[in-house]
């Protein structure tokens, strides 16, 4: 039977029909799909971990144990993963271990565009990379196969367009893996100076084996056609490629780490021209040079963003290929002007409880260093209410790098913004700084009862885990208190006199504060506004603008500004900041 | 090139991703080959949003290039001018009524284009449609998606029936009755 799934699902999929056991993960778009499905398989233990160091740990533990285990995140949750990742790679692993990591070209929602393949080759991992959902399922057993046979991680390097494109798929059955036995072996799984080093020995033994895998396996393959044109490609790119110039010869990887030396170099002798075509860094083409083999690359593809068929094509033409192979049928209609047409750039939702946070940060004109997730949209106007955001936790240790650059006076006008799945992902180590070196920082938990973002997740203060079951509720009241701060409160962020009282008051004091802004998100289907739309009496409305400083997007200013009933969730926000009381409750104005 | 290529827009969370679902399944049934790119993430809240579908005999590239649309199924007026540029010389456009005005606009910052109709007539052959009113005599104003998608069918080559049947197997079992009559209705307006 065949179906058409995300490569999120397929990827999940893969991991049910291996026999993996236990999956851990923290969400990060594009990753979070793979393990929401994998949770819906009775089979598979799943969780949400609270970061990603701790959910690869996890996998590597479950590994350890015997079972095959799998950890997926988005490509900068890599980077927090880091550690554990270099140094699985010493240990092997004993039941498979699959690292699943989501790069994000054109950074549709991601702080940075980094190029996960260059942790396969600084933790000498082997780095497997789908060019569809039926490749993302294959792959994903495949590694699982590489894994246990080479006794070494494996990443599966997925991408905005694979993760989130659906393609068919054939699915297939479970198999049915053992868990393998454990036997305890400290020379192979305590990392320690005597015992790595013998390890790091082995691993670059392992690495030349891979390499030849490489050589010979059918994920790397080459398909000949016109051989004036040759094109090495993988993942996305090669779907572009083969968009653009169908008749040309490819070199198509499913291995982008190791790459196979000798596949490359037969293939650059039997073709013309010889071009590597890929998405964000240059990681095959300085491979391909480095075998001092005569490559057309980067100079003429675009160095940042995704790639496309249509620039692929373009730039191929740029290059004086042949137009007959070339795919150039994009003639547009008579496009009308992009850059007279409004933006639309995404917005805290109607009755967010972010909203009210942001307007008294604004309204007492503080420097905010921020953090990831909804509320970073209090950056744009009209909240323009942040001064940082960097990465997840960095809002509050920055708070207090700032402190200490500019002293106390400066600590009185600033405060830190993170949300709650935010701050047990990271932002609890710098609050624990903060107390530690006498900061005297204000932070202030944007506690909406989710991880918003990535779609709305279960985190380990929501009460519930991934399966909607519920779960040990993290108290963050005493969490804060237990690292030593004493100045601890919840306030709800729609009562905005009190909640702007708060703020004063903590930003004053000379020792470090906490405040908890607590209302749930308004999406939530759990606690979903039946309150009545607003409306404006436009008799009363001196149309001053102040609702409209809200930035939400059921307020509307066409002549008259009003409030869309579709849309208003009717928290009322607007209403106590209207100056003259013309915004009330839908069923007393109509 | 032979397959079909069509764009879906509108804003974050009018439920773009239930019509590309269901117009892939449609394709798949009828034997083709199928991909289609979602947005998932951050302009889920209220962004522009673009879900990209094509089928044919083989398809490898997910995405719709620039030029290559045959159909821009639009849930927004202002968003069917943005991504109208896609569209192949002879595509059509099928597009909600409904403005939805986005912040810049409400801050006063840029204005809603006037005479959206006309700037898309200029560029290609377009049908507007009240999806917001026909969706609320059908029952729910959410039912937008699903009547122009009926639009949509009434120009695609698939069968009636298989339509019908995937959108009673892809809503929510209580909605059935509301979007196959808004799906029906939709597949009337032209
Ligand atoms: C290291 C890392 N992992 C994951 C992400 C993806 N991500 C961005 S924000 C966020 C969490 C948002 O949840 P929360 O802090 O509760 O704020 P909310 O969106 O609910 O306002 C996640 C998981 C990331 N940017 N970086």
């Amino acid at each position: 039977m065949k179906k058409l799934l995300l490569g999120n699902e397929a990827v999940a999929q893969g991991a049910y029909e291996a026999g993996v056991r236990v999956v851990s993960a923290y969400p990060g778009t594009p990753s979070t799909e793979i393990t929401e499905n994998v949770a819906r398989f009775d089979e598979i233990y799943t969780e949400w971990a609270p970061n990603e160091k701790v959910a690869l740990e996890v996998a590597v533990g479950a590994a350890i144990a015997g079972a095959r285990a799998m950890a997926c995140m988005k490509h900068v949750g890599l980077n927090v993963a880091a550690d554990p990742l270099f140094t699985s790679s010493y240990t092997g692993i004993n039941g498979g271990l699959v690292i699943v990591v989501a790069d994000d070209p054109g950074m549709h929602s991601s702080q940075n565009e980094q190029d996960s393949r260059y942790y396969g080759r600084a933790a000498h991992i082997p780095v497997l990379e789908p060019s569809d959902s039926q490749e993302a399922k294959d792959f994903t057993k495949l590694a699982f196969e590489i894994s246990e046979k080479y006794d070494t991680p494996v990443i599966l390097r997925m991408a905005t367009r694979i993760s989130h494109s659906r393609s068919l798929v054939e699915i297939g059955q479970r198999s049915d893996v053992h868990l393998k036995d454990y036997t305890k072996d400290i020379g192979k799984y305590v990392m320690m100076p005597a015992m790595a080093r013998r390890r790091r020995n082995i691993l670059v033994e392992r690495e030349k084996s891979l390499k030849q895998y490489s050589e010979e396996a059918e994920l790397n393959r080459i398909e000949y056609n016109d051989r004036s044109i040759g094109i090495i490609a993988a993942g996305g790119a090669y779907n572009y490629a083969k968009e653009a110039v169908p008749g040309a010869s490819f070199l198509k990887l499913g291995m982008v780490y190791p790459l196979p030396e000798k596949l490359i170099k037969s293939f650059a002798r039997e073709v013309e021209r010889l071009f590597v075509i890929e998405e964000l860094e240059t990681f095959i083409e300085d491979y391909v040079r480095t075998l001092g083999l005569d490559v057309i690359g980067k100079e003429l593809f675009p160095k940042t963003g995704e790639l496309s068929y249509e620039v692929i094509a373009s730039k191929l033409k740029e290059a004086g290929i042949n137009k007959e192979v070339l795919n150039l049928s994009f003639e547009n209609c008579k496009a009308p002007n992009v850059n007279e047409i409004p933006l639309r750039p995404p917005a805290l939702c109607p009755g967010c409880p972010h909203r009210g946070v942001y307007y008294v940060l604004k309204k007492l004109n503080l420097t905010v260093t921020g953090d990831i997730g909804c509320y970073t949209l209090g950056a744009l106007p009209p909240l323009s209410s942040m001064d940082t955001c960097i990465c997840m936790g960095a809002s509050v240790s920055s708070a207090h790098g700032l402190e200490k650059a500019r002293g106390k006076e400066f600590a009185r006008k600033t405060v830190a913004v993170i949300g709650d799945s935010t701050f047990i992902h990271s932002g609890i180590t710098g609050l624990i700084d903060v107390v530690y070196n006498n900061g005297t920082s204000t932070v202030i938990i944007l506690d909406n009862s989710t991880t918003g973002m990535t779609g709305h997740q279960e985190h380990p203060a929501t009460g519930y885990d991934i399966k909607g079951r519920p779960a040990n509720k993290l108290n963050m009241e005493k969490l804060c208190e237990a690292v030593g701060v004493k100045r601890v409160r919840v306030e709800d962020p729609f009562e905005i006199k009190k909640f702007q009282k708060a703020v004063q008051e903590e930003i004053s004091a000379d020792e470090p504060s906490v405040i908890i802004a607590r209302r749930p998100c308004a999406l939530l289907k759990r606690v979903k506004s039946k309150n009545k739309p607003y409306c404006v009496n436009t008799e009363t409305c001196i149309e001053c603008g102040l609702c409209l400083e809200l930035g939400c997007p059921a307020i509307t200013n066409r002549s008259l500004i009003s409030i869309d009933e579709t849309m208003c969730n009717g928290c009322g926000l607007c209403a106590d900041v209207c100056p003259t009381n013309s915004i009330t409750r839908g069923d007393i104005c109509d | 090139m032979t397959d079909t290529g069509i764009l879906i827009v509108g804003v974050g969370g009018q439920g773009t991703l239930l019509s590309s679902r269901i117009l892939g399944e449609v394709a798949l049934r009828s034997g083709m080959d199928v991909k289609v790119s979602e947005v998932h993430g951050m302009a889920q809240r209220g962004g522009s949003v673009v879900t990209h579908v094509r089928f044919g005999k083989k398809v490898y590239c997910p995405l719709v290039g620039a030029g290559q649309a045959d159909y821009v199924l639009a849930f927004e007026k202002l968003e069917a001018l943005r991504w109208a540029g896609y569209l192949k010389k002879d595509g059509v456009i099928i597009s909600n009524n409904q403005e939805i005005p986005p912040i810049p606009v409400t801050l006063g910052h840029q204005k809603y284009p006037e005479n959206i109709r006309e700037s898309l007539e200029k560029i290609a052959t377009t049908y507007m449609v009240d999806a917001g009113r026909i969706a609320s005599d059908c029952g729910s104003a959410k039912a937008v998606n699903v009547v122009l998608l009926g639009v949509l069918a009434r120009k695609l080559n698939f069968e009636k029936e298989l339509w019908t049947k995937v959108i009673e197997e892809t809503v929510p079992p209580k909605t059935i009755e509301i979007n196959i009559k808004a799906f029906n209705k939709g597949y009337g307006v032209v």
